[in-house]
């Protein structure tokens, strides 16, 4: 994470590309494809999550 | 000085300020909408066939339909569908005229023609109430296209706040929620933390409320162009005054699309048929072609197939996109993401109220 642009946007830009997933995913099948789904979309759930307690306890 | 920034702030402030109320309205209402089918077991709205036991076979669908005529004579049958998950169950609607808002739901047993139970409208009065408020505020199509705007109003909003979370988030690490004296530093970091991991999701979400508020629009064009020209041959003739038997119109649009099993049918005079028809609409049974239909027009008077089709790409393109409005299509934990993302939602839009409203206070930097 050495350019300044991969520091800003290198998160948000996985996030966004792990959001997708989950949403195709859960579409194209059932089974592992609901799961890859469940796993890729709680992705930015998870980061929000992590950050947003982690800043509110201090 | 205009900067990006300075530029930027305009449509998200704007957006945020004059529609947060109404964009957290839909993401409240729409939060139970999520979980329809548990809340309506909670509340002991849905419906569920008696057990038969295996092999119980289908009834004839002519007995079917007469069995919810008989509740109901004075009322005219629009359409029977059934859902892709439960093939025990018919659902009819009844109105009282083609235009009626305030239809008759009953469900009927497809393996008995027995009268299962009337279900509640919409829903229930709480689902129904929730229902109006996400998709017209209680006030038809002028409220649709008044939401369908909201929706426009959040896709700015969401544009501008990605432009704005380079200039605030430059000097920061990602996720970093600052604390200081004043509340607003605090709050402005969550606004972009949680903005930022919702940006994907509302975007789809909104973009796809945005175009169900116009499916009506594409609806009345398939209508007008192809439906129109696989009626051709009808026009100047009368509507048929006895119906063909159903059962034996379904058997043949199933045997002529192999594979595909009837999701619903719509009656003659009602949108999704003619005057002169029966409007079968098959899917296919896997989990992507169930959300594909094909229409096949059935002549009311002779029960013999007129034509069928696959839906114009621009109908496909809905179809496939309207699940990711609902989030009802990933299972148990996709609801539950989908939940959360919604609250999370609905937390950057009060922050970004509450943003604007200290707004030229110290402490954004």
């Amino acid at each position: 994470m050495n350019s300044p642009f991969l520091k800003l946007w290198g998160i948000p830009l996985l996030l966004g590309a792990s959001t997708i997933v989950g949403l195709v995913s859960a579409l194209l099948g059932d089974g592992i494809w609901d799961i890859v789904s469940a796993f890729a979309l709680g992705a930015p759930v998870a980061a929000g999550f992590w950050h947003g307690l982690r800043g509110w306890r201090h | 000085m205009y900067t990006a920034r300075a530029l930027s702030a305009r449509p998200c402030t704007l957006g945020t300020s004059q529609s947060a109320p109404r964009l957290t309205l839909l993401c409240l209402t729409g939060l139970p909408l999520i979980d329809h089918h548990e809340i309506g077991h909670l509340l002991g709205n849905d419906v569920v066939a008696p057990d038969l036991g295996g092999g119980a076979g289908r009834a004839n669908l002519d007995d079917v339909i007469q069995a919810g005529r008989a509740l109901y004579p004075n009322k005219i049958v629009m359409y029977m569908s059934q859902e892709a998950d439960e093939p025990a169950i018919w659902n009819l609607t009844l109105r009282d005229h083609p235009t009626d808002e305030h239809y008759k739901p009953i469900a009927i047993d497809a393996r008995t023609a027995k009268v299962i139970t009337e279900p509640a409208f919409e829903g229930g009065a709480f689902m129904s109430t929730m229902f109006r408020l996400h998709v017209d505020l209680f006030a038809g199509l002028p409220g649709k296209r008044f939401l369908g705007l909201m929706g426009l109003l959040l896709i700015v909003a969401i544009v501008s706040g990605v432009v704005l979370f380079a200039p605030f988030m430059r000097k920061l690490d990602f996720g970093t929620v600052r604390h200081g004296r004043s509340a607003r530093p605090k709050w402005l970091d969550l606004h972009n933390l949680l903005g930022i991991v919702t940006l994907v999701w509302a975007l789809v979400v909104g973009a796809n409320g945005m175009v169900n508020t116009w499916a009506d629009v594409l609806l009345k064009y398939w209508q007008a162009t192809e439906i129109a020209a696989m009626l051709e041959p009808y026009q100047g003739a009368t509507p048929p005054a006895r119906l063909a038997s159903m059962d034996a119109a379904i058997k043949r649009a199933e045997a002529a699309a192999p594979g595909m099993q009837v999701a619903f049918v719509a009656f003659p005079g009602t949108p999704f048929a003619s005057p002169h028809h029966y409007g079968v609409y098959t899917r296919g049974n896997e989990a992507f072609s169930a959300r594909l239909y094909k229409p096949v027009l059935v002549d009311a008077q002779t029960g013999l197939i007129t034509d069928q089709r696959d839906l114009p790409w621009y109908l496909t393109a809905l179809l496939i996109s309207q699940p990711l409005h609902f989030g009802d299509y990933g299972g148990g934990w996709m609801q539950f993401l989908w939940a959360l993302l919604d609250v999370a939602t609905i937390v950057v839009l009060g922050s970004g109220l509450y943003l604007w409203v200290q707004r030229g206070r110290a402490g954004d930097e």
